[in-house]
């Protein structure tokens, strides 16, 4: 089996690992990590569970090389706490019901903060569109597009407020 | 899905290296963002012994400008595209399609030649090792009958790529590295009319980018396609038309299809209607055209007779749209 020297950032941290050439990123975070967050749903690229930050773009874990992730930055869901505080986005998720299984949650939540990266104020229309590769079989989507609405709620009341 | 082969993975920085571990490696694959093709790895379609990731080809990322015209690097990613104020100002039709593939998250790391290089899909091949084998496999892939046309000895899987037929009515050309060195050919040379086989590509050739001519700059295209999901999909039917209007008459018309032949499709014909005014009558000619040249087979979910009729629609309305804005 063919290793390779893998380099990257993790939430922030720098490692450095052998991983075999053909893991995916989805199991170098769940088993050799140990960030058990990102979850597998489909396994092809259809649901959307797996979807991490990659250098600030989502992506899939299940579809993209451990090894093409060198010298990059992985961010999971674990990455958004802050001293065991959730980030407005999670609390907006529990709070306003956007997870009910709570399967498709991390992913939910990884391309929701991916989307609030580049346009920090959506509107309906572009949580639909950002979120569309992300299957949720519980909320009906309605409470996934509050919890972000509250979230951003939340950020610009806190930034008023400072 | 399968466990992956026990591939070795290569990460050149240019393209000329990525060519030369190509020649070199045993069974090997080029690879940039994997929604398509570590898809079919998993479904034990694709056996590769070697991956070659072109992500850290910098050479082949990025939009520049080419005397008027643009070159697209082959490993863009689709959304950079979408979101080009460049590209959506001189070839609307290519940003709109490139918006249109996949989902938002796919988008962002899928890339142009990826979606260029697509391999042609069907009901009957895009299943996992267990599906396949209960049905005997299929003729594109290790077994002997095409479950599509069972009599024929051809594969009728659909080329299901979005970009293409955008990129074709705006006349690109794509530029290609290999093993004999770097050629530059019009982009409807890389295919053929073969669902088994539809790249005309040499073994061994990347696709390091696209060129789009100055001569169609900014002559108004659009694409649109129908697709079982609206938020993700591939298209059942995708159509690209770049039309230019003067006084009353059409005084350019293109049409290129998608997801309806093994390979993207320009739509022949067209010129009849050029130097006249567009009314129903000729519009309805050009619906009637789309649906005779149009072959859809019964490679999705969806019947190929209404998909037949969803592409000839889907013609004579962006047809009808472009004429009318310029009105």
């Amino acid at each position: 089996m063919s290793k390779s020297m893998l380099s990257l950032t993790v939430n922030g941290r720098t490692r450095d690992d052998v991983v075999p050439d053909n893991m995916l990123l989805v199991d170098y975070l769940r088993e050799v990590v140990g960030a058990t967050g990102t979850k597998v749903g489909c396994d092809g690229g259809e649901c959307g569970a797996c979807t991490v930050i990659v250098d600030g773009k989502a992506r899939h874990a299940c579809l993209t090389l451990a090894v093409s992730c060198n010298g990059k930055a992985v961010e999971t869901v674990e990455s958004l706490e802050r001293n065991g505080r959730m980030s407005a986005l999670q609390r907006a998720f529990n709070e306003k019901l956007g997870a009910q299984c709570g399967f498709c949650t991390p992913g939910m939540i990884m391309a929701s903060e991916a989307l609030l990266r580049h346009t920090p104020n959506p509107n309906d229309d572009d949580i639909r569109r950002e979120l569309a590769a992300n299957i949720c079989r519980c909320t009906g989507y309605v409470k996934i597009i509050e919890s972000v609405h509250a979230a951003v709620a939340e950020t610009s009341a806190k930034e008023a407020a400072e | 899905m399968e466990y992956l082969p026990n591939f070795k993975t290569h990460r050149p920085s240019t393209a000329a290296e990525a060519v030369k571990f190509f020649a070199e490696s045993d069974e090997p694959r080029y690879l940039a963002g994997g929604t398509d093709l570590v898809v079919n790895v998993r479904r034990g379609i694709e056996t590769p012994q070697t991956m070659i990731d072109l992500t850290g080809v910098e050479e082949m990322t990025g939009i520049s400008d080419a005397g008027g015209g643009l070159r697209i690097g082959g490993a863009t990613v689709l959304r950079e595209i979408a979101e080009s104020p460049i590209v959506r100002e001189r070839y609307a039709a290519v940003a709109e399609a490139a918006g249109e593939v996949a989902g938002p998250t796919h988008r962002d790391y899928g890339t142009l030649g990826g979606n260029l290089f697509l391999d042609t899909r069907c009901l009957y091949y895009n299943q996992s090792e267990w599906w396949r084998a209960s049905n005997d496999y299929c003729l594109k892939k290790a077994g002997e009958v095409c479950h599509v046309a069972p009599s024929g000895k051809r594969c009728f899987a659909a080329f299901s790529g979005d970009v293409a037929p955008a990129l074709l009515v705006h006349e690109a050309e794509v530029e290609l590295a290999g093993p004999g060195g770097t050629r530059r050919v019009p982009l409807q040379d890389i295919y053929r009319n073969d669902g088994l086989d539809h790249l005309a590509t040499q073994p061994g050739e990347l696709l390091v980018a696209v060129y789009l001519p100055a001569s169609t700059a900014g002559i108004p295209s659009t694409y649109v396609k129908s697709r079982v999901r609206g938020s993700i999909d591939f298209p059942l039917a995708g159509v690209a038309v770049r039309l230019q209007r003067d006084g009353a008459d059409v005084s350019d018309l293109v049409v290129a299809l998608t997801a309806v032949n093994p390979y993207p499709h320009f739509v022949k014909g067209m010129d009849a209607h050029v130097g006249k005014p567009l009314d129903d009558e000729a519009l309805d000619a050009i619906r009637d055209t789309v649906r005779t040249q149009a072959k859809p087979m019964q490679t999705t979910t969806v019947a190929p007779w209404y998909r037949r009729r969803v592409v000839g629609a889907l013609a004579r309305r962006l047809v009808s749209k472009l004429y009318e804005a310029q009105g």
